[in-house]
């Protein structure tokens, strides 16, 4: 999701006379230490990062080796495996993580499968005037909230709903509340974020290079799976690490469309809030953690990370 | 490779068909804006401009925009500063660990946000021992905007060289100077683009805000999953959501423009 253009400065810049000012010094010394430089930059976010971030997952992760004592709620530091080896053989937390990560990755089907062609489509074919509008149109229902959107497909699934209404006449049924709703209106959600950077990855494969691949006799499809498509990879999988996370954690659109079922995020949110066992839940977040790390690292080689 | 007309049309025509179901729920969030039926029953059974006055007469609804303006300006303003020196401090100096960090900004996205809400919910609460308030949910929410500058600032610095900051420095400017006139004029847009993104993303994150604000800060979203199912606020969530969706065209607008106009001058 990037927008680059370089912008060559347009204004005449008058470089100020040098005096020995502090500044003025401060700038010699660090130009002459580049590595002082390095760590001035990095030193805030860093701190920021690492100690914010960084260190709170940390304590999270050993919270799941602790345990809630049963009597007060309050957490015991006594040191145990029992969380992870609940997680790990009970059947429920195995249901529901290849439940959950059934629906992230046909989410993430769907939603690449939906956003080629029309990222192809604004990148190359519409005129710069209807390119703009389109990427308007992609970005515009990103501020309406996520809330009102999940609860906008309840009330369009629903019983007498707009869909049941369009069609009925054709003998078709709403879907109902359950999986499919859940995994309609999750690619619904993330749909814009992996349009947005297949659609900048586009942009920067240059029209010569198809007209190319035209010349030297490569028809459409050719030219598409052998030039089009390793150049436009990274974008992909960054698209896809999007709406593969975002599902992945969710808890609140299953809530309002998944009727009954349970994700991944709905267990530790439970486990938070109602059962107050916290040691739990930092056990069972480690299952997407996990997951998510193991995405990172396969994908890692393609650049798609320097893609988002 | 040149698009036969059958092929393009058949492109505009997916396009068209994927933007109409983009747009079909928002239509219904509109048209129920209007409802006289209170559970969104459809189609409506009436028309009614009720919600609309009450939306606009709503305490409620009021101040949790501004509460939501307020993290999201603040916590944009942190993602520019720190995602900046971040992606200065990656592009422009070769060191070890360099992937390393820039997976650590990628990490507050990319995993999952409950897991991030109760890593820091945790970490203030017992780690700190501070209260929940807006500045820890502006803390939150920084931390998993910087991603959005990063991205767009390291991009633009990676397309731009060091051709001109080096000739600015041989001309003699300082590195303040260079920086200012230089550097950061062409890092505007990407600046922008990615300080835009980053206010939609904390103006309309749930799960984060759920675990990490104060139980007085009601944000938008927190103000929403409130009111969500109550019969009689349910229509007027649909009029803010619809608010919401038509003031956006203005900073969307404005960002197309600063990159429309970049292009030109290309």
């Amino acid at each position: 999701m990037t927008v680059d253009a370089p912008a060559p400065p347009t204004r005449r810049a008058v470089v100020p006379q040098h005096h020995l000012t502090v500044a003025r010094r401060g700038s010699v010394f660090l130009s002459r230490h580049p590595r002082l430089r390095l760590s001035l930059l990095l030193s805030a976010p860093l701190f920021w990062l690492g100690l914010v971030y960084i260190a709170a997952l940390a304590a999270l992760l050993i919270t799941a080796l602790w345990t809630v004592d049963s009597f007060t709620g309050q957490i015991s530091q006594t040191w145990t495996l029992d969380n992870i080896a609940a997680v790990l053989t009970g059947s429920l937390y195995q249901t529901v993580t290849l439940r959950t990560l059934g629906v992230a990755l046909l989410v993430t089907i769907i939603d690449i499968v939906i956003a080629l062609p029309i990222a192809f489509y604004m990148a190359k074919v519409a005129s710069p005037r209807a390119q703009r509008i389109l990427v308007i149109a992609i970005l515009m229902p990103l501020w309406a909230s996520y809330l009102v959107k999940a609860y906008a497909w309840r009330s369009v699934l629903s019983q007498g709903g707009i869909f049941e209404w369009l069609v009925s006449p054709f003998g078709g049924h709403s879907p109902g509340y359950g999986l499919p709703a859940t995994i309609i209106t999750l690619s619904y959600l993330w749909l814009p974020y992996v349009i947005l950077p297949i659609y900048a990855g586009l942009e920067r494969v240059p029209d010569s290079l198809l007209e190319a691949s035209g010349d030297l006799g490569g028809g459409t499809w050719a030219t598409l799976r052998l030039v089009v498509l390793p150049m436009i990879w990274p974008a992909i999988i960054a698209g896809s690490i999007f709406s593969f996370s975002l599902s992945l954690g969710d808890y609140i659109t299953v809530n309002i469309v998944g009727g009954a079922n349970q994700m991944l995020g709905n267990l530790v949110y439970t486990n938070v809030g109602a059962a107050n066992n916290l040691p739990l839940a930092a056990a069972i977040a480690l299952i997407p953690i996990l997951i998510i790390f193991a995405y990172l690292a396969a994908v890692r080689r393609t650049g798609a990370l320097n893609n988002l | 490779m040149r698009l036969s007309r059958p092929a393009s049309g058949l492109l505009a025509a997916i396009t068209a068909v994927v933007l109409a179901l983009i747009y079909l729920p928002l239509l219904v969030v509109f048209v129920n804006s209007f409802s006289t039926s209170q559970n969104l029953v459809w189609p409506p059974p009436g028309f009614t401009l009720e919600w609309w006055a009450k939306a606009f007469q709503s305490d409620g609804a009021l101040d949790a925009v501004l509460t939501s303006l307020q993290v999201a300006l603040a916590s944009t303003a942190v993602a520019l500063v720190l995602g900046t020196l971040i992606s200065l401090g990656l592009q422009r100096f070769e060191f070890f660990g360099r992937d390393a960090i820039s997976l650590l900004v990628i990490l507050p996205i990319a995993l999952p946000g409950i897991v991030t809400g109760i890593a820091l919910n945790n970490a203030f609460r017992t780690g700190l021992g501070v209260q929940l308030s807006i500045l820890t949910l502006i803390i939150a929410h920084a931390t998993f905007c910087i991603v959005t500058v990063f991205n767009n600032v390291i991009a633009r610095l990676r397309r731009l060289g060091t051709s001109l900051e080096d000739a600015s420095s041989d001309l003699g400017a300082g590195i303040w100077t260079t920086f200012r006139l230089v550097t950061f004029p062409q890092l505007r847009s990407a600046l922008f683009a990615g300080g835009l993104l980053a206010f939609a993303l904390s103006f309309d994150e749930i799960i984060v805000t759920t675990f990490t604000a104060g139980s007085t800060v009601k944000t938008l979203p927190l103000w929403i999953l409130d009111n969500l199912f109550r019969p009689n606020q349910a229509p007027v969530v649909n009029v803010i959501a619809v608010v919401l969706v038509l003031v956006s065209i203005i900073p969307i607008y404005f960002a197309q423009r600063i990159a429309g106009a970049e292009k030109v001058v290309r």
